[in-house]
């Protein structure tokens, strides 16, 4: 990603997925944390994730990406009732 | 059929940094949706949340080639890049040979129950082989909250605001699927981001249909519809359970209801925590809710009616 003091010729995005590179956690007001020994990995939280901001590896749940988190606690509100792995807390100044 | 854990494993295509707000209802519906393809894809998107939102430059949240060229004429962009494709294909100019290639339009309702729908109208019937998703929250969100054709009856808008006389939008929505339907397309298709699996199956239907497919897809906005972000999935189930957003499927020409909920959800539990209704909760619009509920269930009434049978 070029600076913006030197674009590209002729403003040419080069690559893909460049958004990735933009951080929106700043947007937070509240923060999602999740109990791992409640968490049973049915990733309902990665499916409703506007901000592909849940990290799943190996189909395991395993945090949350907090440079693109908007804090909007729609993981925290599906998380099934039964087991109501995530909660919402509030961010620290 | 895929798991999740199945979606997981996959790259993502559509990546976080974009602009568009805490809890949209947007973003799940493109990122399960790119998932279901096994070949490249290629997208156009119609001006809209998700065009500005996710191409803000020098950013850009989309990790497959990706073309907007206006308001109006989505669904022509991707007629022409899919002819494109195939006249090159059959030259041999394709580097790679004769790799498998999709096509998918984007397009909020704005887009293309209103500003697109002659290039969308075309491009059906010229037989193009694509996928057009409409994303549906009812309103220009985007713009500032503009009434369009898909926003409910009874709905407060910018230019449909509800005052002492006149409460909200005067008009009820268009069936924008039904239209779609009456292009003889062979796969047509309304679903909703909270049925994660169904929303899956359909778009699967409709990526292995050849020819033209559709898919309309309810979206959440908590700036339009004046909701809690994190009750986006909610209101989208609630849209279903109260059968306000039916979801059915058009598979050469029979149509199919896909959910049908065993207890009916009232209206007014879907609408009262929505801002863009509360007018309709106070004095003074006596009535108003008694029509939409009635709307509702005449609508969901002549559709059963329908299913399982042949519509044209």
């Amino acid at each position: 990603m070029s600076d913006k003091k030197s674009p590209p010729i002729g403003g040419v995005i080069e690559r893909g997925g460049t958004a990735h590179e933009y951080t929106t956690g700043g947007w937070r007001k509240f923060k999602p944390v999740v109990d791992h020994e409640k968490c049973i990995n049915c990733l309902i939280c990665w499916v409703v994730c506007p901000d592909s901001a849940i990290i799943a590896e190996e189909g395991k749940m395993i945090g949350f990406d907090m440079e693109h988190c908007k804090g909007c606690g729609l993981c925290a509100s599906e998380c099934p009732d039964k087991i109501t792995a995530i909660t919402m807390e509030e961010e620290a100044d | 059929m895929a798991t999740l854990k199945d979606f997981a494993k996959k790259e993502e295509l559509f990546t976080g940094g974009h602009r568009l707000c805490s809890g949209c209802g947007i973003p799940p519906i493109v990122r399960l949706v790119l998932r279901n393809y096994e070949t490249p894809v290629v997208a156009a998107n119609a001006t809209g949340c998700l065009e500005v939102a996710t191409t803000i430059y020098p950013y850009s949240a989309w990790r497959i080639p990706w073309i907007h060229s206006a308001f109006e004429n989505t669904a022509a962009t991707i007629s022409g890049v899919e002819t494109a494709y195939r006249a090159l294909k059959k030259r041999g100019k394709i580097p790679g040979g004769d790799k498998d290639i999709k096509f998918i339009a984007f397009g909020g309702d704005g887009g293309t129950y209103d500003i697109g729908l002659q290039s969308l109208s075309g491009a059906l019937e010229r037989g193009h082989n694509f996928l057009y998703l409409c994303y549906d929250n009812g309103a220009y969100m985007n713009t500032g909250i503009q009434r369009s054709s898909a926003t409910p009856f009874g709905c407060n808008t910018t230019t449909s605001p509800a005052g002492t006389v006149i409460k909200g939008k005067l008009e009820k929505r268009k069936d924008l699927t039904r239209i779609v339907v009456a292009h003889n397309v062979p796969y047509a298709a309304q679903a909703s981001p909270h049925n994660w699996s169904d929303l899956a199956k359909k778009t699967q239907k409709a990526i292995n249909t050849k020819g033209p497919t559709f898919l309309n897809v309810i979206s959440p906005c908590p700036l339009g519809w004046y909701t809690k972000p994190e009750d986006s999935n909610k209101h989208a189930r609630l849209a279903v359970e109260s059968c306000y957003w039916p979801l059915y499927e058009v598979e050469d020409g029979v149509l199919r209801v896909t959910y049908k909920p065993k207890k009916k959800v009232s209206m007014e539990e879907w609408l009262k925590p929505q801002g863009r209704f509360k007018h309709i909760f106070k004095p003074g619009a006596e009535g108003l809710l008694e029509e939409i509920q009635s709307q509702v269930d005449e609508y969901w009434e002549k559709l059963l009616e329908f299913d399982g049978k042949p519509v044209y």
